[in-house]
């Protein structure tokens, strides 16, 4: 391996636009130019022009953090994958419909409404919740109960310091989060056979664990809209689905989160959602995964995706075929 | 009215099959997309260009060749209903060669499953539990195993070497064509997490064209009635 020591004039390469993605912005625009009628879409153009160019705008500069994957074993997947391929069912079920269609979600300005068991409830604005002074640059694993993983380097805070700013008391037992419902820039709203909002939720614990991450940030610079600007969490321990996008709803609350897919399908999941080899979904093993973009399902699932070190202790006595 | 519309539509199609180069025309038509994805595949495997098959390669090759398959097969299943209700017999003559290339996209998705997920590019890496546990145990496996093993079945005695040989019980074997397309669609059904548009089209596809050959049968059956002699 070469090891390069940086100097403060060499560009983090974090900081290049992959000549693809500039280009299938490009064509983005020049796609919705193509299709639109007078001067409305005209404006249109400009917005998403713009929502693009902010996408792109630099943070602060993030901390290395020490929860950080070794990137010999586990190599960063290229910002063009992280942005093309996601679930965000807001914006439509295909893996491509978040990059399509997330352009033209309005994120400034934004407010996160904290409510129920805090003694600091209010409405938030982003930089209220987030210190971007004390941001974290932390490499995690993402592994999707659809068995791909990827190797993504967020920006961040723990999420226990944004919840130490509100207070939570203490008879909060979980933390419930309401992620964004706007049908004029969502059009997946109508078709993807969801209930909305989207709820998902962590146990007291869990959400003051420092590997729980409010993330803000992706390779360096503010997080693309579909990937839950402005902000979202992330555990990686845990099924992709269970970190919540686009936040407004921050809940202290006593009873279990009725969380989104447990709803819909609880035969298929579950609350806690733990990364688990040896919890099969009824449709497929949990067994293998597929490193993206390999082809090949040939990785071992690791416990707990590889954190059990962590957070292992977190569910020491509990049937976790039973709490899946 | 529907006279009207059917006989300018009636004409356009035989023009079409009466075609000179009807058969090989459909025969480059099927082959299309296996082209096509050949091509994304030997860029990406070949070419090292990794998101020349979208971020996710696998789902990309399996869900093309699987739906090419099923359309293939919808379009076979067209065929008499189309050519009885326009009247152009010549639309027969691509029907075996379409139920053949439905066949042929269904191996190769059947293939990509056992060496992309199952790792059966070599016998040490085979995963033989997981592949006998999907099948046993997933229903949509199951649905689209059994779909693939009656395709491979009717494939097998698409010859007219084996309708000679089986006579009237090649038909009465390749009704299972039937079930293979009700087990295909229910496979791509049982595989969506929620949103179920896309199968639900090849759904509704499938249930105009075995509607039409209920009503079909219907009238034939009442056909026979009339000519019944009467005898009480």
């Amino acid at each position: 391996m070469i090891i390069k020591i940086k100097t403060s004039a060499d560009v983090p390469s974090s900081e290049i636009t992959p000549e693809r993605i500039y280009r299938s912005r490009r064509q983005f625009m020049q796609v919705t130019a193509a299709g639109a009628l007078g001067a409305v879409a005209g404006s249109l153009l400009g917005e998403d022009g713009f929502r693009l160019d902010a996408a792109q705008e630099n943070l602060p500069p993030a901390k290395k953090s020490s929860f950080t994957t070794d990137p010999s074993v586990d190599p960063l997947n290229t910002l063009e994958q992280i942005t093309s391929y996601n679930n965000y069912y807001e914006f439509g079920t295909r893996k491509d419909d978040p990059l399509r269609y997330a352009g033209r979600l309005t994120v400034k300005p934004w407010t996160v409404k904290v409510d129920g068991l805090v003694n600091k409830p209010g409405n938030y604005g982003v930089e209220d919740l987030v210190n971007f002074n004390q941001l974290e640059e932390r490499v995690y694993r993402h592994r999707c109960v659809e068995r791909w993983s990827m190797v993504i380097p967020w920006i961040g805070v723990s999420l226990s310091e944004v919840l130490k700013k509100v207070q939570p008391q203490p008879s909060a037992k979980y933390v419930e989060f309401t992620t964004l419902v706007r049908p004029s820039e969502m059009p997946g709203l109508q078709t993807a056979g969801l209930e909305w909002p989207y709820v998902e939720g962590l146990r007291m614990d869990e959400a003051m664990h420092p590997l729980t991450m409010m993330v803000v940030g992706l390779y360096g610079k503010v997080l693309p809209n579909q990937n839950g600007a402005p902000l979202r969490v992330h555990m990686p321990w845990k099924y992709g689905f269970k970190s919540g996008k686009s936040i407004v709803r921050i809940r202290l609350t006593d009873s279990q989160p009725n969380n989104t897919w447990a709803v819909q399908t609880p035969h298929e999941y579950g609350f806690y959602a733990n990364v688990n080899p040896t919890v099969d979904h009824p449709r497929w093993s949990q067994a293998r995964e597929q490193r993206l973009p390999s082809p090949l399902r040939n990785r071992p699932t690791l416990m707990f995706n590889g954190y059990g070190d962590q957070v292992a202790s977190l569910y020491s006595g509990m049937d976790l075929r039973k709490y899946y | 009215m529907i006279d009207r519309l059917r006989q300018p539509l009636a004409a356009a199609v035989a023009a079409l099959a009466n075609w000179r180069f009807f058969k090989p025309a459909v025969f480059l038509a099927c082959l299309a997309p296996g082209v096509w994805l050949g091509y994304h595949a030997w860029r990406f495997f070949i070419g090292g260009d990794f998101m020349a098959l979208g971020v996710d390669p696998s789902i990309t090759l399996l869900h093309e060749t699987g739906k090419t398959a099923l359309i293939l097969l919808l379009v076979t299943l067209s065929i008499t209903p189309v050519r009885r209700l326009l009247g152009v017999n010549r639309l027969q003559a691509v029907r075996r060669m379409l139920g053949v290339w439905s066949f042929t996209y269904a191996a190769i998705h059947v293939s990509l499953y056992l060496t992309l997920d199952q790792l059966c590019y070599s016998l040490a890496t085979c995963e033989f539990a997981a592949i006998w546990e999907d099948v046993l145990k997933r229903r949509f496996i199951f649905v689209g195993a059994l779909a693939f093993v009656i395709l491979l079945l009717l494939a097998l005695t698409s010859t007219t070497g084996w309708m000679r040989r089986l006579k009237r019980n090649w038909q009465r074997l390749h009704r299972l064509v039937y079930v293979a397309a009700i087990a295909a669609v229910i496979h791509f059904i049982w595989i969506q997490k929620s949103d179920i548009r896309e199968p639900l089209n090849w759904a509704i596809w499938l249930a105009v064209v075995l509607g039409i050959r209920i009503v079909f049968a219907i009238q034939k059956r009442r056909r026979a009635r009339e000519r019944l002699p009467v005898t009480a």
